[in-house]
């Protein structure tokens, strides 16, 4: 398993004593790695361009066709307490009940193996063709969360990113059941710009056998009563290109090629149209692997890229959690 | 205080007359409104609103109405009256008003759904009743329990039963407790027979089954009914349930899918429904407002519906017990052997079953409750530690206002629950690490308004830790926030960093005495501990002087910072901790040359208790003998006898420029004072010239014209007397420990003990 998200100059914690934490409750190890984190530059100023990856070959492409192009929203959750695998066939029931008692309608929730929910409408109206229509669908995922697994106990099982697609009063509804079930906690996961522009050259980078959207940006500009929103397309062989010029370390992203790729893109813009996009708020970045809102929506596009993708949605959730 | 916080709290005030005015249905409200001055009061609350004043004072005519109504009803109908059916209809009018818009108390509720259902009044009327049992917040258990034996005497129609039974469904979440209705579960039971009553006995049935209520006998009864009655969705609604609660008694295949297995029994009191639980989550809310940008990510508990930020109460064991395959669900969900949540009422309950307590679950609502407070606070469980920890580190950060823009309509609520968190840890005596890591992450996008108080008191209580580590992540961003704020701010912050010192003392001669040092989480000796908590009051020196500085001296900020120091200078006895640091020069000399005498006597006192201190730690020394890591460097005597000779110098010995305070005396003589060496005395310091005036005064009243230096010789004594008796007890206790009096007090009678 190469590990896509390591970062590899993370401030190393050896150089203070430390040593007295070996005795320390896993209570004192998540304060500890809380004051790392803020006590340093948040993200890791460099990461590795997602790659086709062996974990990636093993997936049966049927499997995990149902998550790429469908408008996902984004929650991260903090550990479920007393969580079984094997007893998913029993959460399903229970979820199921409760989300009777909660609608009272014919809703069936179906557990699947690899825990992920789908609710399936069943006469919700009298046509037939309604006829188990799925209606909402969510599912759990933590790919490369090593920092967090580190300091969870074993009473609790980590799976920081929760993706859901469908009416949100039944995320609600489902996501509320979680919380009492087991005492996790569920919170939007807004994608704020910094880390949009990391996406966007992350993704730009991606080696693309052929390319199915254009590259595009949307930023937003403050003023009422309507906010205004400047979108820009980019032809993605014109963006890899661009990449491609300000790209020096092979293999890796790092902060500086970002900032210079995105100041690469506001300068072109300036040039045309007189307007410091810096000054404005970057809302939403798409290119052919995926696209992201900065309110926490994501679609998947492409395949190939997944793991690497949902690699960093959960790096974005842990850090939302710790 | 500034003026902005004092129309802030007129609003608060205002918000919350308002608040209770929605409560004014109940009988209590009623009683304090009749109260003439408390209607006044509300009047005057009312004055920015000038239909306000109208509204209430309709307010006060419909409650007067409505108890003249439910007295009506409770006496039943006169018969010889003429306006019989006039006055009767005025009256329901009056109930249904109140009812459809505050609701009605549930001593209302209790009265009326007797008189409805014992036949009293006609059919006509009996339905009007019991449409208008809307609830103010809830029904109290027994009136349904007295209702439901009215339909055993068989005074009211079917109808008026059926009418009932839709309202005690739609109802069912506002009785308070239905322990006594579930023992009723074998009438209702029994009145499934009645064709036009038995679908909404079972959906009554549906929300009322518990597991030990399924029996065979039942079963074949529902079957029976079924095969009966053919597949109505409302019996199989409840065999489903029964099948859930035991799989094993029921065989019969029941279609898995199904739309709605009951009619819409609530939408005779939809609204009604609404408007009660609006009341009951308290002031409503300000309406939800359209939100756009992503910084405007709006807490999921508002989009999720629950009530408030802490969750409710709610034992559940069968989390715990999934893990273990053989249990079934249902099983779990009926274990019995533990103590469930609900029935804790005690102190003494607890300790009897603190064994076998049902833990919450959620974690997060031991927050409201004291009982499981003090649960948490000896448990040593780490899951049950963790599962508060990330709940509380997840709710502070959503609730957070800061964070999101355009989100400060919910500053209250935030308020509030801070609030709550620190009462909890007020109630501990303890900080959480989640309020720890909230305040790392949270301090620096701060703007030192928002919520200050309780920011600050969070501050007070971070768990003891090493200071070094702390600082860049906390105290450095309130440093910034402190130089540049007003006086007041930075007087609030030095309150709280003495509130935190004296809680991480606390804490640590309880730590340390109750287990051995090694123990301790975050430093293994007690020399790291004792250096941290220097290094915070070396930092509190720090940000004082500076303050000083800035403010120009100013005398309320010296208040706060010597307030500081009279913890500081008496850890050593107080705490038992092998401690003492001296405040800087920029304090001591500040305060020295006060123009304040309250400030000058604050001064005698903490260098009386310096000295306490620091002798009694001598004292230690030479009885033990052994070289301890603990011993004070002959640095802090040699400055605290600085110090003392500077104060003695210039107080006592009219020798100000000498030993302490070392000034040219070239440089003094060019000031052109004649006789600066009396000038800072008991008697010339600015700062008791006056007392020393009235003392003359006191002693010759005729006298014209004062000569404080006469205050000499035994005069001085009296004088001394004199300040001692105008409350000034730190200088009667410096003075009494650091001066020896001799027969001519003016002369070289000290004797400071210098040699420590």
């Amino acid at each position: 398993m190469d590990s896509y998200s390591a970062p590899e100059s993370t401030p190393s914690a050896s150089s203070r004593p430390e040593d007295y934490f070996i005795g320390a409750t896993p209570l004192q190890k998540r304060l500890e790695s809380v004051r790392k984190q803020s006590s340093f530059i948040l993200t890791p100023p460099r990461r590795k361009i997602p790659q086709c990856s062996q974990l990636q070959e093993d997936v049966d492409p049927q499997k995990v066709a149902f998550l790429l192009h469908k408008q996902w929203t984004l929650y991260s959750l903090t550990p479920l307490y007393k969580f079984s695998y094997s007893n998913l066939k029993e959460y399903s029931r229970l979820l199921n009940a409760f989300i009777v008692a909660e609608k009272q309608k014919g809703l069936a929730v179906e557990v699947g193996e690899d825990f992920n929910i789908k609710i399936v409408s069943k006469s919700q109206l009298p046509s037939e063709n309604r006829e188990g229509k799925v209606l909402w669908t969510g599912w759990f995922c933590c790919v490369f969360g090593d920092s967090l697994l580190e300091t969870v106990s074993e009473d609790f099982t980590c799976l920081p990113l929760f993706l859901a697609n469908g009416a949100e009063s039944n995320t609600a509804i489902i996501g509320t059941w979680f919380q009492k079930t087991f005492d996790c906690y569920f919170s939007p996961l807004a994608i704020n710009a910094f880390n949009l522009s990391w996406m966007a050259a992350m993704w730009t980078a991606c080696k693309m056998d052929h390319y199915v959207a254009t590259t595009e940006f949307l930023w937003s500009v403050p003023c009422s009563p309507q906010s205004l929103d400047i979108s820009f397309a980019i032809h993605p062989e014109d963006a890899k290109a661009l990449w491609d010029s300000v790209h020096k370390t092979p293999g890796e992203v790092t902060q500086e090629e970002v900032d210079l790729f995105m100041d690469c893109l506001y300068s072109h813009f300036h040039r045309h149209f007189k307007i410091h996009l810096s000054a404005t708020r970057l809302v939403r970045v798409s290119t052919s692997v995926a696209s992201a809102h900065t309110d926490g929506k994501i679609k998947i596009l492409c395949h190939k890229y997944l793991i690497g993708v949902l690699a960093y949605l959960t790096e974005l959730a842990i850090f939302q959690i710790e | 205080m500034s003026p902005q916080k004092r129309v802030k709290n007129v609003q608060a005030q205002n918000r919350t007359s308002q608040g209770s005015s929605s409560f004014q249905t109940t009988l209590s409200a009623w009683k304090v409104k009749q109260d003439p001055s408390n209607s006044k009061n509300i009047s005057k609350h009312g004055q920015n609103n000038p239909v306000g004043d109208y509204e209430h004072a309709d307010d006060q005519a419909e409650e007067d109405a409505l108890q003249m109504a439910v007295g009506y009803f409770e006496k039943g109908p006169i018969k010889a009256s003429q306006n019989k059916d006039k006055t009767l209809e005025k009256h329901l009018k009056t109930v249904e008003n109140v009812a459809w818009k505050n609701g009605l108390a549930s001593e209302e509720i209790d009265i009326l759904l007797n008189i409805a259902l014992s036949g009293k009044f006609g059919n006509a009327v009996n339905t009007r009743i019991l449409k208008c049992m809307i609830p103010a917040t809830v029904i109290s258990e027994d009136s349904v329990v007295k209702a439901v034996s009215w339909l055993c005497v068989g005074k009211c129609s079917g109808s008026t039963k059926v009418l009932f039974y839709r309202w005690l469904v739609a109802m069912f979440d506002f009785i308070d407790r239905k322990e006594q209705i579930n023992l009723l579960y074998g009438f209702f039971f029994a009145s499934l027979q009645d064709d036009a009553l038995c679908p909404y006995v079972c959906h009554l049935l549906y929300l009322l089954t518990k597991k030990e209520n399924v029996k065979p006998f039942r079963v074949r009864k529902l079957l029976d009914l079924q095969a009966k009655m053919g597949m109505q969705p409302h019996l199989q609604a409840l065999l489903s349930l029964y099948k859930f609660f035991a799989p094993a008694l029921i065989s019969v295949s029941l279609p898995v899918r199904k739309k709605i297995y009951f009619k819409n029994s609530e939408n005779l009191w939809k609204t009604a429904l609404l408007a009660v639980k609006q009341r009951n989550r308290g002031p409503s809310p300000e309406p939800l407002k359209l939100m756009l940008g992503p910084a405007n990510v709006r807490p999921l508990k508002r989009k999720w519906n629950s009530l408030s930020v802490i969750p409710v109460l709610n034992s559940s064991s069968y989390t715990k017990e999934c893990g273990k395959k053989e249990m079934s669900l249902s099983d779990c969900l009926n274990r019995s052997g533990s103590f469930p949540l609900e029935q804790l009422q005690s102190f003494p309950q607890l300790l009897q079953n603190i064994h076998c307590l049902e833990l919450p679950s959620q974690m997060g609502s031991v927050l409201n409750n004291s009982l499981l407070l003090h649960y948490i606070n000896c448990v040593r469980d780490e899951p049950v530690l963790l599962r508060f920890y990330y709940w509380l580190s997840q709710t502070l950060q959503e609730e957070c206002i800061w964070y999101k823009v355009n989100n400060y309509e919910h500053g209250k609520e935030f308020t509030n629950f801070l609030d709550t968190i620190i009462r909890a840890e007020c109630f501990l005596q303890e900080g959480f690490y989640s309020c720890e890591a909230f305040l790392y992450k949270s301090l620096p996008l701060w703007d030192g308004l928002c919520c200050r108080s309780q920011f600050l008191q969070l501050v007070s209580w971070i768990p003891f830790s090493s200071f070094s580590e702390v600082k860049p992540l906390l105290f450095d961003h309130l440093a910034q926030l402190f130089f540049t704020s007003t006086i007041y701010f930075k007087c609030s912050v030095l309150q709280s960093l003495k509130e935190l010192l004296q809680n991480w003392l606390l804490w640590l001669s309880m730590d340390i005495h109750m287990k051995p040092v090694t123990n301790s989480p975050l430093e293994t000796t007690l020399g790291g501990s004792m250096n941290s908590v220097s290094k915070l009051i070396h930092y509190v020196g720090w940000l004082s002087t500076t303050a000083m500085r800035l403010e120009s001296n100013n005398t309320f900020l010296l208040h706060f910072i010597l307030d500081f120091y009279e913890k500081v200078c008496d850890i050593y006895i107080n705490y038992n901790l092998p401690l003492v640091v001296l405040f800087p020069p920029g304090i001591f000399y500040s305060a020295l040359l006060s123009l304040d005498t309250s400030i000058l006597n604050q001064l005698c006192f903490i260098m009386h208790r310096y000295r306490k201190n620091l002798t009694a730690a001598k004292k230690n020394e030479l009885v033990q003998k052994t070289k301890s890591e603990f011993n004070f460097s002959s640095k802090t005597y040699q400055e605290f006898n600085h110090y003392l000779t500077s104060m003695v110098g210039c107080l006592w010995t009219s020798k100000p420029f000498g030993k302490g305070i070392y000034i040219d005396p070239e440089i003094l003589e060019k000031t052109g004072v004649a006789e600066y060496k009396n000038s800072l005395n008991v008697v010339h310091h600015p700062s008791f010239l006056s007392y020393a005036v009235s003392f003359l005064l006191q002693e010759s009243p005729e006298e014209r014209t004062v000569n404080v230096s006469s205050i000499r010789g035994k005069k001085w004594s009296w004088y001394l007397d004199y300040l001692f008796s105008q409350g000034l007890q730190g200088l009667k206790l410096f003075i009494r420990s650091s001066v020896h009096h001799s027969s001519i007090p003016r002369a070289e009678g000290i004797n400071c003990n210098n040699q420590y």
